[in-house]
């Protein structure tokens, strides 16, 4: 009778903690607090099980992927973010343009690369329609033209309604032919996109009046990580055409353009954190752009909790694997 | 013949890109941009050809009733609709006899495979689908409220194509791509052991580079945080640059030596024989 009675003395003051939690916290804070505790907890739990050399099974490690994406996109946990040199030097370089002049952004990728690289894509395209730069949009990829339509219906133009097509933007679409397109529109922009995505002649559009071939554009930014994508950019207009390029690439490609970088890519971008990086800088620069939507920035939390659980299981599967040898060795 | 006409065209044309790198005339670009639309031209036909190997290898799987077959009528489906939607627009603001008609377009194909498929009740399978693309010619000669659109990318545009690369394409990619998280979080915790100094290295690297995104040290990071950033930076710029730097050297000279080989004949994969 004693034992149930101190049980339900436990389970009451666990409550009344709970609750008072619940109000001395807002929900979203509460949801935070539950789920870093959960992951946290977990975490201990298993590196405590790992002295044991006890294999972790691999629904387990899912289930706690899962807790750390899942959590922080219930409950947002954003992170201020100190933009690194080669983000900068990218946001630097659309800064130091003089209003009107001419940036390229191409949309070279698909929806799988899309959450990682779109944020970047719309935070650049954000940045050069506030600065007065003229935007030409354009892919090289079929699954890059909807995207990019998308991003400028859904994000771009709602913000910049005063925008006119033709005079300060213009999307010339996809056009297939890989590096082809590259080697042509670097001599040629009408040779290759003889028309718009409306069909109004290039040689109608005001954007184009002065711009023949990408050798008169001020600064290109390539948007993939595929095939066709930031390197092809170097290696057919860059350095040819001798044109500022730089990249907004996913994660996993960056250190591959590294090599590039600064001499022929003025900046990279690195997946979700180099999109959080600039969309920090550009609310930074421009208070007026604090409302704005900023996805790399809310995808940092779940990416970085993630993080901390890969971190955390590869320090609990070598305490295992020791432990185990240690085991081993003692038989 | 059949073997040396390919290989002395590939020679020619291949040296002849070589040589006009080096000579900035006039007649030289025109015949480089000439042949650059060649190579454009080429591509778009194999996109046709991919779809029409498409189209048989999916044929091929119903007809022989190879596992999970039943995803190729699917496949098909879903490639005719995307193309309709792709080509076609709404004339004002209503769809009228479209649907039907991409449902009897879509019977039609159906139809049409079984008719190939089932050799029993062919003539069945052929008179119907010749009533749905009665059906289908009917709804296109009569229904105005929208039309196909060959000439501009305006399908692109409509509300049907939009809606489903939206809602289906986008959400499917980013579902497959976004497993990955899981299967990475596994194979690291497997993977990511130091079992010897070159593992330790790697693990050891793969650390600090993750460890440099977190602002989760606390009280500790003024001391730890530019610690793991110069480090971070310094693996990213000094041994990933060099080994990145080696494989796109590596790389570069491969691709000489593999050029020369296909331009003098030796390399003959192309052919389809080696």
């Amino acid at each position: 009778m004693g034992k149930v009675n101190l049980t339900l003395l436990l389970a009451a003051v666990a409550i009344v903690i709970i609750i008072a939690i619940a109000l001395i916290f807002p929900l979203e804070r509460l949801g935070q607090l539950y789920s870093l505790l959960l992951i946290f907890g977990g975490l201990v739990a298993l590196l405590l099980r790992s002295i044991f050399a006890k294999e972790v099974d691999r629904r387990i490690i899912f289930l706690f992927i899962f807790v750390a994406v899942a959590a922080p996109l219930l409950f947002p946990i954003t992170f201020s973010e100190k933009p690194t040199a080669v983000v900068k030097a990218v946001f630097d370089r659309v800064e130091s343009l003089p209003p009107g002049s001419t940036v390229l952004l191409s949309f070279d990728f698909d929806p799988a690369m899309a959450p990682e690289v779109q944020p970047m894509a719309n935070a650049i395209s954000r940045h050069c329609l506030k600065k007065g730069h003229k935007v030409i949009f354009m892919s090289l990829w079929a699954t890059g033209q909807a995207l990019l339509t998308q991003s400028l219906t859904n994000t771009i133009l709602p913000e910049f309604p005063e925008k006119q097509d033709g005079i300060d933007y213009v999307n010339i679409g996809y056009k297939a032919g890989n590096e082809g397109v590259l080697n042509v529109i670097v001599s040629n922009f009408e040779k290759m996109f003889p028309t718009d995505v409306n069909s109004v002649p290039l040689g109608e559009i005001e954007i184009f009046d002065d711009i023949r071939s990408c050798r008169d554009l001020d600064f290109i930014v390539s948007f993939g990580g595929g095939l066709p994508g930031s390197k092809e950019w170097v290696l057919f207009v860059g350095d040819p055409g001798g044109v500022d390029v730089a990249a907004g690439v996913a994660a996993v490609v960056a250190p591959q353009l590294y090599p590039y970088y600064p001499a022929q890519l003025v900046g990279i971008l690195g997946g979700v954190k180099g999109a959080a990086e600039y969309e920090f800088s550009l609310k930074e620069t421009y208070p007026d752009l604090k409302d704005m939507d900023t996805p790399g920035l809310k995808m940092m939390g779940p990416q970085t909790l993630a993080h901390i659980v890969i971190i955390s299981f590869i320090v609990i599967g070598n305490i295992i694997y020791f432990r185990g040898r240690r085991k081993e060795k003692g038989q | 013949m059949k073997r040396q006409i390919p290989v002395i065209l590939v020679g020619m044309f291949g040296l002849f890109m070589i040589f006009q790198y080096f000579v900035p005339h006039e007649s030289s670009e025109w015949v480089y941009e000439f042949l650059l639309d060649w190579t454009i031209i080429i591509g778009i036909f194999a996109m046709a050809l991919g779809l029409w190997s498409l189209y048989r290898v999916s044929v091929e799987k119903i007809k022989t009733r190879k596992p999970a077959w039943g995803y190729n009528y699917l496949t098909l489906c879903g490639l005719f609709t995307m193309m309709f939607f792709g080509f076609t627009t709404q004339n004002g603001e209503a769809w009228g006899w479209f649907f039907p008609f991409l449902v009897s377009a879509n019977l039609v194909l159906v139809l049409m495979i079984q008719a190939s498929v089932n050799k029993g009740g062919r003539g069945l399978f052929l008179g119907l689908a010749g009533v749905f693309l009665v059906a289908c010619v009917v709804i296109i000669v009569f229904d105005n409220t929208w039309g196909f659109h060959f000439e501009t990318a305006q399908g692109l545009q409509s509300t049907m194509f939009r809606a489903f690369f939206d809602h289906i394409l986008i959400p499917i990619f980013a579902t497959m791509f976004s497993l990955l998280a899981f299967f990475i979080a596994s194979a690291a915790y497997r993977a990511f052991r130091a079992r010897n100094v070159m593992a330790t290295l790697l693990l050891l690297a793969a650390l600090i580079v993750m460890l440099r995104f977190h602002p989760f040290y606390g009280p500790l990071t003024p001391y730890i945080a530019p610690f793991m950033s110069k480090t971070s930076n310094w693996l990213m710029n000094v041994p990933n640059l060099a080994a990145q730097r080696a494989i796109i050297i590596g790389v570069g000279l491969g691709i000489v030596a593999t050029a020369l080989k296909v331009i003098l004949g030796i390399e003959r994969g192309y052919m389809g024989k080696g």
